[in-house]
């Protein structure tokens, strides 16, 4: 028996080291999203055409789609905007949502660099953002087909992010065209 | 000529204390102490470890400024911590709420801290035990005494002769 308890410290350490290895692959400023599996907050806001009219969270039910939270001051949607015309190559429906911007520099933008968006919503003050607990942006969410969030990714959306989603997707019913 | 000049680019640095330092008006004092130990107890999304009243970031400002309208509402202190952490999680508390996930956090010192107690004194009890043990072994009575004498001397007699 007292030959077992000389073995707890070096027990002890393997257990912290076991943690400690796993904490180098893990992002500490990585925040969870506290709306995983809740549905989409209630809002009501104009379209970034202002022709389009209101949004309101009913425009996202009927279709498992991809939400991306973007801004024309953010250089990292930038950098993401090329994929995401890819993706609506694709056929992948995706939802924007204009976040704290200027409508004339966003809509300059889409024209000038393309247009990935099914819809479009200008959020200026940032009360969407702020209801799905957007902290940065690009964020991209997946939304099922009844408007619930099931997955948010922080950050740029590149072909190894797409896979992470695109398993999401399928995983609530998408199916992938051609 | 050039002390104006230099006058000049001296009030541009003046412009450089920015720190987060919004106004806010509060209907009374008890809004405006909520609102400070609100800002204080919150946690930035973004930045990591500043809160809310530190943090320049415009995440931050937009959080403050909805506890501050939250606070002119009339909303309680429950009511906007958990309007916060609807929206971003456990993370953005600085005191985090007792729930079954966060017993390990709040009652893990303690009971480390009796576990380590308990280790001390089950070595001091032992302690007294052993020494008691060693001293009935070292009392031995006058027959195994002189024994003992014969044995030691008869040794150092063999290690003379050698």
């Amino acid at each position: 028996m007292r030959r077992t308890l000389l073995f707890l410290p070096f027990a002890l350490f393997l257990g912290m080291g076991f943690f400690l290895w796993r904490g180098l692959s893990l992002d500490p400023s990585e925040l969870p999203s506290a709306l995983i599996d809740r549905p989409m907050p209630a809002f009501e806001l104009a379209a970034l055409d202002q022709a389009k009219g209101q949004y309101s969270q009913e425009d996202f039910k009927g279709r498992v789609a991809l939400l991306n939270v973007w801004a024309t001051w953010c250089p990292t949607c930038k950098q993401e905007h090329s994929y995401l015309n890819e993706l609506k190559r694709k056929g992948v429906a995706i939802y924007g949502v204009n976040y704290k911007d200027e409508r004339d520099k966003a809509v300059q933008w889409l024209v000038r660099d393309g247009d990935p968006y099914m819809l479009n919503i200008f959020d200026p003050e940032g009360r969407l953002g702020l209801d799905l607990g957007v902290y940065g942006a690009p964020e991209t969410y997946v939304i099922d087909a009844e408007g619930v969030i099931r997955y948010r990714h922080v950050g740029a959306v590149d072909q190894q992010v797409w896979q992470t989603l695109k398993s999401v997707m399928l995983s609530v019913g998408w199916q992938e065209k051609g | 000529m050039l002390r104006i000049f230099a006058g000049l680019l001296l009030m541009l640095t003046f412009q450089l204390g920015n720190a987060a330092i919004d106004t806010y008006e509060f209907n009374d004092e008890q809004a405006q102490k909520l609102f400070r130990s609100l800002t204080e107890e919150l946690r930035c999304p973004k930045c990591q470890n500043q809160n809310l009243a530190d943090s320049n970031s415009p995440i931050a400002s937009d959080l403050r400024r909805e506890v501050h309208r939250m606070v002119q509402e009339g909303g309680d202190r429950q009511q906007i911590v958990d309007f916060m952490v609807a929206r971003y999680g456990e993370f953005v508390l600085y005191k985090p709420r007792l729930t079954v996930s966060t017993y390990l956090l709040w009652y893990g010192p303690w009971a480390l801290l009796v576990i380590g107690v308990l280790v001390v004194f089950l070595i001091i009890r032992k302690k007294p035990k052993q020494q008691a043990q060693q001293q009935v072994a070292g009392t031995l009575d006058g027959q195994q005494r002189q024994r003992l004498d014969e044995l030691l001397a008869s040794n150092t007699e063999e290690r003379e002769q050698k």
